[in-house]
């Protein structure tokens, strides 16, 4: 079958897909996307997470049909003209990333996490809510440490340019959360 | 970081991102963006797939195998079997003696049978149901005590027993007027690395094959993939494709002769990738173990004997089960000077899945055991478990129960009193907590009611680098050239980089040795010399010593290049891209003496051990120690049997911290590993059978299992390493599970024998599965 959906904002199309393929096989196998990893395609840990219309979802356990006519947004996609995301930034600078196996993943489900509270203009999440986010996300190196702490910083650094660019930075505001 | 280094530093002066420096990794970028190429992202035009049919059966013979329907069905490219491997049949770490794919019989479930290649996965997955296999089960051997007995059936025609180590200290017939015994056992835990086993051979116009995979030793693969399929060695290139993990199990052989073999025959690119069930039959697992110790001591604590055996079930094929067996027996007393041991390590064969390497190699084990018995002893005396290890810690001086000197620092007792001394978390109070803290977590199942706090604690020891009179070395390639009129470092190994951060290491002594900011690390391939294992945390010392050495190398060559440009100045260096002299600074760009490149290419190797007598176990049979210590401080719903681990502190000697980010990232990781096995990993096997081959029942720690960590990084050189550093990898990992275990314990009153600690263990509801 024919497969066409939106993917990082461009217009894809994949020819002679069989019906069972999820949309992580296309992603990675079709559409030169293999940034959303295939640790273990049962839905368990989490390093194949993609939005899918802007619901954070394990692309292993979307068939590529039903992604047909949706938008999708996958790591690869989350850096923009400006740089990378302030969740990447946050784990490069963390040192949350040993393998990087689970890290796409991570990546997209912590950027969720901030989209919904930070970016929304609500207070930056604090290590409860944080765990509870990112408690589908499998990692093998870390003992999520450092995951911790790039999902922090990340919080911090956007709560700042917002108060920022509201015009009221407030000193130590960039501290809260940790 | 705490403690003091005692290291010589650098000749030339920091750059920014140098040794000792948290300089970040080089590959980050590529991998939050996604970019970054795992050995199951690769891709060619033209590429078909390759799978792999396994026996479903722990022991059978194979009576027959029909092809054909497979070999008919569209889109299929290839079915080989056992009489297509053209070169050896049987490849292993240690001994050659499990088949690339089985002939007349197999000997656990998952065991190779029959590779295909088709035009996709689906394709190939079908080809592997069509093909037919006549099976004659039999009776599989199970229980490794079992095979032990003259009567059990053997798995391999030389015997049961793979390796037998034995150690004999002191006095046999020692007596002492406290004596504890137990018996422990140490379930199969799984490496669960998350990047599966994956990779592509491409067959190559000189008939040779070049292969793209994800492994911890390029060279060790290539001499058994050259040798199963016939060829010489310089027509099977091996290049390193990103690694999604290792922990052990990528020491030994999975896809990749099964891929070579498929792409010669079909003369594609062939592309092998496990699902997570295949992995879990596809490598090497850690060794379950049954250890029976007797502990004698004095009124006052002094250890006055050991006496232990331990049997580790090996499973099918020996893999690295003889290193394994010796790093249990000759490490089997834990951190602790005792003058009269007598010690028996035997692995054996069985038909249960194949076990080997994972990170802590046998340390892990016995550690669980002798700090099980520390605590018995402990309460048996009515003293502090800490005060009870502190009066028998070892410490540099001290002698092994092998005879071997420890002969650099061994901060037993400081690191006990590290742990011991930090301030306690707030103590857990009332039925209003947030429930999220508590055990069960949002599963509602208590809120405080039943719920108990303990505190535990475990040290062990653990050896780095290969041992044994090994001829362990790692190669290193350093060529300091110009790139658009700069100066830069070109660092080429085969030494594989897995997610440690050898990498980034590479680079940092690059610039701290040779004064340069730019330094590019070239992809590990088979086009240099080996960089030896990543295992064994032996990396950053032996890859680390290598590199070093060959920047020295270059940097004479540049100094060499200076004293004849500027005679008189004889003592110079080079620092921020420049050469300088003592007395009249900065001379010259390093860019002005590099009209030709400078190279060094050296073998570098750490100094000899020796083997163990065979009667004795006497012998200096380890290059370096490493310690680390863990207090964990846990609650225990003592109605469900559930347990929340609330803080887990550690104290690791280092010896240097070269890269005190990534360092913290070890110490983490390998707790958290070692939380696994306190709490939850098992690989569950019955009569031969995985029952648990997924992620949805092989549990690993969630970011909801990891309780804060709290670290404390020793750095106390050892003057015989590259830069006074100490393996980092492994310790963490083993003692992160006695000290759960025992915090366990301490809050329950329970003996606790065996891990993982199950929720029926504590309720008394189940019964102890081999327990």
């Amino acid at each position: 079958m024919r497969v066409s959906m939106r993917v990082n904002g461009r217009r894809v199309t994949a020819e002679d897909v069989w019906e069972g393929e999820s949309l992580l096989f296309v992603l990675r196998e079709r559409l030169g996307l293999p940034g959303s990893k295939n640790a273990c395609e049962q839905g368990e840990c989490g390093s194949c997470t993609v939005y899918l219309d802007d619901s954070p979802v394990c692309a292993c356990l979307v068939a590529a049909g039903q992604a047909g006519g949706r938008d999708v947004v996958t790591v690869e996609g989350l850096a923009g003209a400006a740089g990378l995301d302030a969740v990447q930034q946050a784990f490069m600078d963390a040192g949350a990333v040993q393998c990087g196996f689970c890290t796409p993943g991570l990546i997209v489900q912590a950027h969720y996490l901030l989209r919904e509270t930070v970016d929304a203009g609500g207070p930056v999440p604090d290590d409860g809510e944080i765990r509870e986010v990112l408690a589908g996300n499998l990692c093998r190196c870390t003992g999520y440490e450092k995951i911790l702490d790039a999902v922090r910083l990340a919080a911090a650094r956007k709560a700042a340019a917002a108060a920022a660019a509201a015009g009221q930075a407030e000193p130590g505001q960039a501290e809260v959360g940790r | 970081m705490t403690g003091t280094s005692t290291a010589t530093g650098p000749r030339t002066s920091p750059t920014t991102s140098g040794v000792g420096q948290s300089a970040g990794r080089p590959d980050a970028r590529q991998k939050v963006t996604g970019e970054f190429a795992y050995s199951s992202d690769l891709w060619l035009d033209g590429m078909i797939w390759g799978a792999t049919l396994r026996s479903p059966h722990p022991r059978a013979v194979i009576d027959g195998l029909d092809i054909g329907a497979a070999l008919r069905l569209p889109g299929c490219h290839a079915v080989l079997t056992h009489d297509d491997v053209p070169g050896r049949k049987v490849y292993g770490l240690e001994h050659a003696d499990q088949p690339v794919l089985a002939s007349d019989q197999v000997r656990y479930q998952g065991e190779p049978v029959a590779i295909v290649a088709a035009d996709h996965p689906e394709t190939a997955r079908r080809a592997l149901g069509k093909i037919k296999v006549s099976y004659t089960e039999l009776e599989p051997l199970t229980d490794a005590r079992a095979a032990l007995e003259t009567a059990a059936p053997r798995v391999h025609d030389g015997g049961n027993v793979v390796r037998h180590v034995k150690i004999r200290k002191g006095d046999p017939a020692a007596v002492a007027e406290l004596v504890v015994s137990g018996e422990y056992q140490v379930g199969m835990q799984d490496q669960a690395f998350l990047g599966p086993e994956s990779g592509l051979a491409v067959p190559a116009e000189d008939g040779g094959v070049d292969l793209f995979v994800a492994t911890q030793w390029l060279h060790a693969d290539r001499t058994q993939v050259a040798a199963c399929l016939g060829l010489p060695e310089d027509m099977v290139r091996i290049t390193l494709a990103g690694v999604g993990g290792a922990f052990g199990a990528r020491e030994d052989l999975s896809m990749q002769v099964h891929a070579c073999l498929l792409a010669l025959r079909t003369g594609k690119p062939v592309k092998m990738v496990y699902s997570r069930e295949e992995s879990f039959f596809g490598h090497v697992h850690r060794h379950p173990a049954t250890l029976h110790y007797e502990h004698g001591a004095a009124a006052d604590g002094k250890l006055i004997y050991v006496r232990a055996d331990i049997v580790l079930d090996g499973g099918a094929y020996a893999s690295s089960s003889t290193a394994v067996a010796a790093n249990a027996a000759t490490l089997g007393i834990g951190p602790y000077e005792v003058p009269n041991v007598r010690l028996d390590c035997r692995a054996v064969y069985t038909n249960n899945p194949p076990c080997g390497a994972m990170r802590g190699f046998g340390a892990v084990q016995a550690c669980f055991a002798y700090e099980s018995q520390m605590d018995k002893l402990a309460a048996g005396l009515g003293l502090d478990p800490v005060e009870l290890r502190v009066r028998n810690a070892m410490h540099e001086g001290s002698v092994m129960p092998t005879g071997q000197v420890v002969d650099s620092a061994a901060p037993v007792a400081e690191l006990l009193r590290r742990v011991s001394g930090r301030p306690l978390p707030p103590a857990a109070a009332g039925t209003d907590r947030d429930i999220r803290g508590l055990p069960g977590g949002v599963s509602n199942t208590t809120h405080g009611e039943g719920v108990v706090r303990g505190i535990g604690y475990g040290i062990g020891i653990k050896n780095v680098c290969f041992s044994e009179g090994f001829d362990d070395y790692s190669t290193a390639r350093v060529r300091l050239h110009l790139i658009g009129g700069e100066p830069a470092a070109d660092v080429h190994t085969a030494a594989a980089e897995v997610g440690q951060g050898l990498v980034t290491l590479q680079g940092q002594i690059a610039r701290t040795e040779l004064g340069v900011e730019q330094v590019r690390v070239v992809p590990a391939d088979t086009s240099i010399g080996s960089g030896g294992s990543s295992s064994a945390s032996r990396q950053s010392y032996m890859t680390g010593g290598a590199v070093r050495a060959a920047c020295e190398q270059v940097r004479e060559q540049i100094l060499e290049r200076g004293r004849g440009l500027f005679p008189g100045h004889e003592d110079l260096s080079v620092s921020g891209g420049k050469l300088v002299s003592a007395r009249d600074g900065a001379l010259a760009a390093l860019a002005d003496l590099l009209a030709e490149p400078a190279e060094a290419t050296v073998t570098w190797r750490h100094r000899g051990t020796s083997p163990l007598d065979p009667q004795t176990g006497q012998g200096d049979a380890h290059v370096q120690y490493a310690f680390a210590a863990h207090r964990a401080v846990v609650d225990v719903d003592t109605e469900l049997g559930l347990v929340k681990v609330i803080e887990l502190a550690c104290a690791q000697d280092v010896g240097r911290a070269m890269n005190p980010q990534a360092v913290e990232g070890q110490i983490h990781g390998g707790t958290a590993q070692g939380l696994g096995l306190a709490l939850m990993e098992e690989i569950q096997v019955t009569g031969g059978k995985v029952r648990n081959p997924s992620f949805t029942d092989y549990l690993i720690p969630t970011i909801l299992d990891m309780p804060p960590m709290k670290l404390d990084v020793l750095e106390l050189a050892d003057p015989h390493a590259p830069y006074g550093l100490r393996g980092v990898g492994e310790p963490p990992t083993i003692s992160s599970t006695p000290a759960i275990v025992a915090a366990i314990r301490a809050a329950t009153g329970l003996a606790l024998t065996r891990v993982p600690v199950r929720p029926e263990h504590i309720t008394g509801t189940g019964p102890e599965r081999d327990a």
